[in-house]
């Protein structure tokens, strides 16, 4: 039909290329052009532009109220010799692998657990995805709430439990600040990583788990070799999104420890503001910020590789 | 894929690891709606079993309207989130539209450059931004964020837009380009027309994300009346060591509020969204 359809368009187009305005308008390559030019120049502008604009400052000794003078890399040499910058970096590595692994466990979970007819499933599907929706900010304020040192209700429910009082000190100690931004980071993702795989396993066809069924496959078998290989795109895709998004993590951290205690949860994005925003050292911090762009430039280009080709 | 029969099983299978998950999503929000309405009296009782309410009071409600700006950040944060979901909406058609459409020389540079900068995080941007702000005068104005928010919205709308632009057919374009209409009358009057659920589930998407947004808001934005929700409430509600857990809670509840009910009314979209947005892509 398409064919046909375009084969009629070359036909009634006339011969001869049309040399008035509109019809130098109407050229495919003149229209997209000029379509884009805004958007593209404004991206240019605010993301191209910064962008470039950042590797420079890192260059510069600049601080706020100071103008910079060229250092080369003086402040990549100082990072490099800082205990905590390297402290830091580990902190990012550990947080975002044990988040995503998390998540995507626990998706996969979520999301099988979905894939069942059951009583208000739309409506419990919605409620699931409220912890994504709400503004990272205000629930993080929460959750802060609920490890309060004094009024902790998990703490409550625990000591209830049998643990000894007063329960543990979940934003105090370094060792269980890191595992409080890790637990809350996934009930925050869980839920995208849920729906979209259970958007995955609906597009499974019954046909396949019935001729594995017949062949004698076992629960487990029809999970390890039919579903989980259809689900590995998904998988992927969904998994490389959330890693870049976890990885430059700024607002949980931010608000529930500011990267305490003694830094054992400092991420790359909140000690890069701490150093540019807090210190007004902005030559320094856009060099930590930068540090991040190795790793995350791997993944940007994996990713939208990947997406170019699906 | 059943195996259980009965009741018991149904439970097991169904009912237990959903309501884990429910419980799990849901418990935080029931917290801070209870710490809400309880009078601080009852709120720092370490006698009474604290997941019962039971004497509700809206004091911090009023207190938290009256003596703060919150109303005011609640303007701001709609104002602004509304305004550049706009910009994004419209800037990010002008792109997704001839990539999804037209034939040129550059198409697949330009789709991938689009992809990769919806995926540079902002804390990659937010120093040499924060500087670029400062010189063109635009702190503690709204304009600030209003400009700032769509570096990351207008890829997103793209990429997002450019995924349901593929799936309308062609046809009717077609026909009205042989009927002698030009490429943005066919653009406009037909093919737009047609995409009205694109746009919903874009504008959703954008909407929900400027009212996250709070690493720009807190660069820009450091007077009280310019604030939005987010920073309000770090900033404001939360005074040195003291903290007024009654009047935060009331402030994150009431600021999910809007979110919450817009994605009410539209969680199909946004589902259909979420899905073809890493799915398709």
């Amino acid at each position: 039909m398409s064919i046909r359809t375009e084969s009629l368009i070359t036909l009634a187009r006339p011969r001869r290329r049309d040399v008035s305005f509109a019809g130098w308008l109407d050229r495919e390559a003149v229209f997209s052009w000029l379509m884009m030019a805004l958007p593209l120049l404004f991206l240019a502008a605010l993301v191209g532009y910064p962008l470039v604009y950042g590797v420079l400052l890192s260059l510069e000794d600049r601080s706020v109220g100071h103008t910079g003078h060229f250092v080369g890399f003086k402040n990549f040499i100082t990072d490099f010799h800082d205990p905590v910058f390297w402290r830091v970096a580990a902190n990012t590595f550990v947080y975002t692998i044990a988040a995503t692994l998390l998540k995507m466990v626990g998706g996969l979970g979520l999301a099988l657990a979905m894939n069942q007819d059951f009583w208000m499933k739309n409506l419990i599907r919605a409620l699931l995805l409220l912890p994504f929706i709400v503004p990272t900010v205000l629930s993080t304020v929460a959750w802060m709430w609920m490890l309060d040192p004094a009024f902790s209700v998990v703490n409550r429910i625990l000591i209830g439990l049998g643990v000894p009082k007063p329960g543990p000190s979940w934003l105090g100690t370094p060792l269980l600040a890191m595992f409080s931004i890790i637990m809350i980071n996934t009930w925050r993702g869980l839920p995208f990583y849920g729906i979209t795989l259970l958007a995955g396993l609906q597009t499974v066809p019954p046909e396949l788990y019935e001729a594995a069924t017949i062949d004698g496959a076992s629960g487990w078998q029809r999970f390890r070799f039919v579903t989980l290989p259809l689900l590995k795109p998904i998988i992927l895709i969904v998994t490389l999104f959330s890693v870049i998004f976890t990885f430059a993590d700024f607002q949980l951290v931010y608000v529930l420890t500011h990267g305490g205690p003694q830094n054992a949860t400092n991420l790359f994005a909140t000690y890069a503001f701490d150093i540019g925003m807090g210190a007004g050292q902005l030559g320094l911090g856009a060099s930590v910020a930068l540090m991040m762009l190795p790793a995350l430039a791997l993944l940007i280009v994996g990713l939208t590789l990947y997406m170019r080709r699906a | 894929m059943v195996t259980g029969h009965g009741r018991i099983a149904l439970f097991v299978r169904v009912w237990l690891p959903v309501g884990f998950f429910l419980v799990l999503a849901l418990f935080p929000f029931y917290w801070m709606a209870i710490t809400s309405l309880k009078a601080d009296s009852e709120l720092y009782n370490q006698r009474l079993m604290p997941l019962m309410l039971r004497h509700p009071t809206l004091q911090h409600y009023v207190d938290l309207l009256t003596q703060t700006n919150f109303l005011l950040w609640t303007w701001n944060t709609m104002l602004v989130a509304v305004v550049s979901t706009a910009i994004s909406l419209v800037l990010g058609t002008m792109l997704a539209y001839p990539l999804a459409r037209m034939r040129f020389a550059g198409a697949g540079l330009i789709a991938m450059t689009v992809a990769a900068i919806y995926l540079v995080p902002q804390p990659l941007l937010f120093l040499p931004l924060a500087d670029v702000i400062n010189r063109l005068d635009l702190g503690n104005t709204l304009t600030a964020v209003i400009l700032t928010y769509p570096t990351m919205l207008v890829p997103f709308c793209a990429w997002l837009l450019l995924g349901y632009f593929k799936t309308v057919p062609k046809e009717l374009e077609e026909a009205a380009r042989i009927d002698g209409a030009s490429r943005l009358q066919t653009m406009r009057q037909i093919f737009l027309p047609l995409c009205t659920p694109g746009f919903i589930s874009a504008g959703i998407f954008a909407f929900t994300l400027s009212q996250n947004e709070f690493l720009y808001a807190l660069i820009f934005l450091t007077k009280s009346s310019v604030r939005t929700v987010p920073v309000g409430v770090i900033a404001e509600l939360i005074r040195g060591d003291v903290f007024y857990w009654g009047q935060l809670m009331a402030g994150a509840l009431l600021g999910s509020i809007p979110v919450a009910l817009i994605y009410s009314f539209f969680v199909e979209h946004y589902v259909a969204g979420l899905t073809s947005g890493a799915v398709k892509g």
